[in-house]
């Protein structure tokens, strides 16, 4: 269902045509990163520290040196030491450890050998001596007075030098007076959270096949959501020119924002450069999982104040999240997150603390599933304090636009009213709770990024159009790319080949997250098709003997007002004028590069049916409604698409996932049969509400949606639950055990 | 590594002999992952499915005679035996995935050794036998005593599981298991219940209860089936069945459940298959 106020007459954005990449994936062409071999290839494997924290004294490679088929092993002497300052220094120490191993998991040693079983054989055959150092494994060990230092390079950010601390960042946000209207309030809720680390969960491992040719010049071929990122890193922990490397985009099974860094890249590098081959580096799910990004562990205490007739007058927040072993910035991130309501008094006091796991990484709406878990429980509890709709509270607090986020920043147009009114009106929202279920509602916000893309448009001989962007599609962004080309340029949206093109095919563009692509790389689209466009007006005057001015560029042909237009007074069609390029001044290429501004807020109200057996713990889901506010759907079925998998590993985070680390800091789930995804039986079609309220800072509207999804579910589910059995679950994951736990202490 | 995949009972009995350290799979279900994730690799690796005996499922002289390498969707697909052991059927039936329910057997799933086995505390309620080939001839045994440990069975080295007995159900009797996962498929036991019981009118005359994945091996309830036997299934029953599946769980606290919600829960499980098992016995399945 789609929610519109006034439709636009678009004829190709907003229609939903197959995917140009549907065929290939459907019957398993595309190429994924694991796909690609290379004559000579070798394969990498790495020796991965067995301890949580230890100072490595030696290591010894000999043995594995003398193996069968071992053609090279490189450890962490093999790479530059980086200046503190530079930005990827931490992310070099995680790649391969230098001197100390800060998790379980953490990269130690790279062997390339002629197969991955002589290659295994070997990393394991490679002798570390370690000694070990106490190992910090939570927020509370990390920010106790006298704790061991996690990583002592870890300084804090934003503040004069100091010494080394296992804080990364501290942030206080304060406005009004929060003491006072606390005292004033007639209501004020005070809850404790916590949640676990929970990983991306995408399904295919991080690869890559990598080839250092004699003059040091360097293909990579990889899965990951921004291949000049890779580039940029991969050369950075090389200390190489980044003009050396060039990077090709596999198709990619998933990344969830935890393929916007690099694990493999700079070591396949080192390894074939060092043997003369390619290497292929492919992770196995247990690697995945102990050594790259979960999303971060939080706790939090939320404080609301409010009036008798719902007015939220006060927020005083405590947010700690926990990032692994290297500073990271999640903390005030968390706080940039609190953005839903108006609140004139607020106090977020935020830290990012380190602990001894692995370092982690953006995972959709980054820090923000956290806060929204505990703010979105509170709220909730006020309205039940309160006695009012969970819906007309959040209504008369939505933030509008010129509302202050937590950060200070006035909102430009957002859509939280729109989205509330559309789940107001839903079929989800008035038909009757089942019986023995209950219903909780939650809302969810992300700001979403704009930053750096380029786009090429070539225009064939025969009217038909090449689309080069540099952003890896990730949820159907090729389809929208030539969606918008397809809209401008006034063409069929099946004569528009839209390609993700290497480092070194197009211009620089940022990494495909922040829910960016659409808007940002589909706003380059746009430019480049208006400048083809402008182009193709020229030559059409040419070819008409009219003034350019008097060309106008109306559904896919020149017309010319003063002339009749065309040669026989037709329209000039754009393929009438390509076939006519050589002549009237060559090909039609454009190519658009910016930095886009403007990218909107994107604000979600997400509503469950559940029911949870009160003897086993378990929660079903049984209906659940995502409404979401899109700005404008270029493609209805990926936005859908975006809404439902936030949903299902929002879920997911709700009710099962998590890492369950032994004392010595070793997880104890590394699989997908113990690290809880939910699987298809267990939920029901996620409903989708797209609500339309144009970004006016793109052509077509777009606000980007790939986010926000994530961020309800948590204290959706959890409103729910307490709904249906009046127990306040405030730990995630809200699992059997612990929910049967508070459950027993209920009937005490 | 060496791959065999022997057609008789006896050839496969004089690879076992003729090699040490060899290992017997039916459909390696298990034995894949175990071995991929870096368990040491046997030296011979034995297939048994190539022997017909062991891929067969028979019913005569007042018992069912199943394989151990029959597939459990062969079970589970099997009208006649499943209408007399539902419980044994769905304990099956729950292994893995559809992909794994061709592969998958009653006698890997047992000689695993996991105590989280499905198809396993419903063969041990059904009073279910084992019929063991060795070197020097066959012994039976039953099932209840062929897992002795995580991991462990009694089994000797160059043995391996041909078929299991299971004696037709007696008149009025139902069976049922239920097994708790966070999730609805595609996951590990937490708790395992199987119930069987044997009803006169709403009278309870036999009972079976055997709980999975709360000890070592699967157990054996006796208190839970001396208060069933003789009762109707009220509320005290039920509660007297909960308190003593409880009380006879000896878990493990691990990443897929506490001992807390483990004892709980098997308590819960055991009454709730014991009520289905009745309702089973009385009615049909």
């Amino acid at each position: 269902m789609t929610a519109t106020e006034h439709p636009p007459a678009y004829k190709y954005v907003g229609t939903r045509p197959i995917r140009h990449d549907g065929y290939d994936k459907v019957i398993g062409k595309a190429r994924f990163a694991a796909d690609l071999n290379l004559p000579g290839q070798l394969h990498g494997a790495i020796h991965r520290s067995p301890h949580a924290h230890a100072k490595i004294l030696s290591i010894d490679t000999s043995a594995a040196e003398a193996m069968p088929g071992v053609k090279v092993v490189v450890t962490g002497d093999d790479f530059p030491a980086l200046d503190p300052k530079n930005p990827n220094f931490d992310l070099a120490a995680n790649i391969i450890a230098r001197g100390v191993a800060y998790y379980h998991g953490h990269a130690i040693a790279a062997v390339a050998a002629n197969t991955k079983p002589e290659a295994q054989a070997a990393a394991a055959a490679i002798k570390v001596e370690y000694e070990l150092l106490p190992a910090v494994l939570s927020i509370d060990e990390s920010m106790a007075d006298g704790a061991p230092l996690v990583n002592e390079t870890n300084h804090t950010k934003f503040v004069p030098p100091g010494e080394p601390s296992n804080l990364s960042t501290i942030t206080n946000l304060d406005r009004g007076d929060v003491d006072d209207a606390l005292a004033a309030a007639d209501v004020v809720i005070e809850r404790e959270f916590d949640c676990a680390h929970v990983h991306q969960g995408y399904i295919e491992p991080h690869a890559c096949v990598v080839d250092t040719g004699p003059d040091g010049k360097t293909s990579v071929w990889c899965s990951s959501q921004g291949h000049f990122r890779v580039r940029s890193m991969t050369a950075d922990v090389l200390g190489w020119d980044k003009s050396r490397v060039k990077v090709t985009p596999a198709e990619i099974g998933g990344g969830f924002g935890g393929k916007t860094t690099v694990y493999l890249e700079p070591l396949a590098a080192r390894l074939s450069e060092k043997a003369g081959k390619p290497v292929k580096m492919v992770m196995s799910r247990e690697e995945v999982l102990r050594a790259t990004g979960p999303a971060p562990e939080a706790k939090m205490k939320i404080k609301i104040g409010a009036t008798n007739d719902g007015e939220l007058t006060a927020i005083d927040g405590w947010m700690a999240y926990g990032v692994g072993a290297f500073g990271d910035m999640a903390g005030l991130i968390g706080a940039m997150s609190v953005a839903s309501y108006k609140f004139p008094n607020l106090r977020m006091e935020t830290y990012t603390a380190l602990t001894n796991t692995p370092k982690s990484a953006a995972y959709r709406a980054p820090s923000a599933p956290h806060a929204a878990f505990a703010i979105e429980s509170v709220v909730d509890e006020v309205a039940l304090e309160l006695g009012m709709d969970p819906i007309e509270l959040r209504l008369k607090n939505a933030a509008v636009e010129g509302d202050l986020t937590a950060m200070g920043m006035p909102h430009p147009r957002v859509g939280l009213v729109e989205c509330l009114e559309a789940l107001k009106a839903s079929d989800h929202y008035n038909s009757e709770v089942p019986e023995g279920a209950a219903r909780g509602v939650a809302v969810g916000f992300w700001f979403n990024i704009g930053e750096e893309s380029s786009a090429t448009v070539n225009l064939n001989e025969d009217g038909t159009a090449t689309v080069l962007t540099g952003s890896p599609d990730i949820g159907g962004s090729r389809a929208s790319m030539a969606l918008m080309a397809a809209e401008r340029l006034g063409i069929d949206v099946y004569s528009i080949t839209p390609v993700v093109a290497d480092t070194e095919a197009v211009g620089f563009t940022d990494v495909t997250e922040g829910s960016r692509a659409t808007f940002a790389t589909g706003k380059a689209v746009v430019q480049a098709c208006d400048m083809i466009i402008d182009e193709l007006k020229k030559r059409a005057a040419s070819i008409m003997s009219v003034d350019v001015d008097q060309v106008a560029w109306v559904d896919g042909a020149a017309v010319s007002a003063g002339h009749g237009g065309g040669e026989g007074g037709e329209p000039l069609t754009l393929a009438a004028i390509t076939a006519q390029a050589k002549r009237t001044g060559g090909p039609l290429t454009a190519t658009a590069s910016l930095n886009a501004a403007g990218a909107g807020p994107s604000f979600a109200v997400h509503c469950a049916d559940i029911s949870v057996d009160e003897e086993t713990g378990v929660v079903s889901v049984l209906r659940y409604t995502a409404v979401q506010d899109a700005g404008t759907a270029i493609h209805p079925s990926y936005v859908e698409g975006q809404f439902q998998g936030g949903s299902v590993q929002g879920i997911g985070w709700a009710l099962n996932e998590e890492y369950i680390y032994n004392a010595d800091g070793v997880m104890d789930n590394a699989s997908f049969l113990d690290y809880r995804i939910p699987v298809a039986s267990d939920l029901p079609l996620i409903e989708t509400i797209i609500v339309e309220v144009p970004n006016p800072a793109h052509p077509y509207g777009v606000r980007g949606v790939g986010e926000t999804g994530i961020v309800p579910p948590m204290a959706t589910i959890a409103n729910a639950i307490n709904a249906a059995t009046g127990v306040r679950m405030t730990s995630l994951p809200m699992s059997p055990p612990k929910l049967l736990s508070a459950l027993n202490k209920r009937s005490k | 590594m060496k791959y065999a995949a022997p057609t008789t009972v006896d050839e496969a009995r004089s690879l076992l002999a003729d090699n040490p350290g060899s290992r017997v799979f039916a459909g390696a279900t298990d034995l894949i992952p175990q071995m991929r994730s870096g368990r040491p690799e046997p030296a011979v690796l034995v297939d048994l499915k190539r022997i017909d005996q062991l891929m067969a499922v028979s019913h005569g002289e007042g018992k069912w005679t199943i394989g151990a390498a029959t597939p459990t969707a062969d079970l589970t697909r099997n009208g006649a035996f499943s209408g007399m052991f539902p419980g044994i059927s769905e304990g099956a039936g729950l292994i893995g995935s559809d992909q794994i329910q061709n592969r998958s057997s009653l006698g890997g799933n047992l000689c695993n050794g996991s105590p989280a086995a499905d198809s396993v505390p419903a063969l041990i309620a059904a009073d279910a036998r084992a019929v063991i080939a060795s070197s020097d001839g066959t012994r039976t045994v039953a099932v209840a005593e062929v897992v002795t440990g995580p991991g462990q069975t009694s089994l000797a080295d160059d043995e391996f599981i041909v078929e299991f007995e299971i004696d037709d159900a007696p008149a009025n009797t139902g069976d049922a298991y239920l097994r708790m996962i966070p999730r609805t498929e595609m996951d590990i036991a937490v708790v395992g219940a199987a119930v069987r019981l044997t009803m006169d009118g709403d009278t309870v005359t036999d009972a079976s209860v055997v709980l999975g994945a709360v000890a070592p091996t699967a157990v054996r309830v006796p208190d839970a089936e001396a208060a069933l036997v003789g009762s109707r299934l009220d509320d005290d029953t039920l509660a007297a069945v909960s308190a003593a599946a409880s009380a006879a769980c000896n878990p493990i606290d691990d990443k897929r459940g506490t001992i807390e919600y483990r004892t709980q829960v098997a308590g819960v499980l055991a009454k709730r298959a014991a009520v289905i098992a009745a309702d089973r016995a009385q009615n049909g399945a």
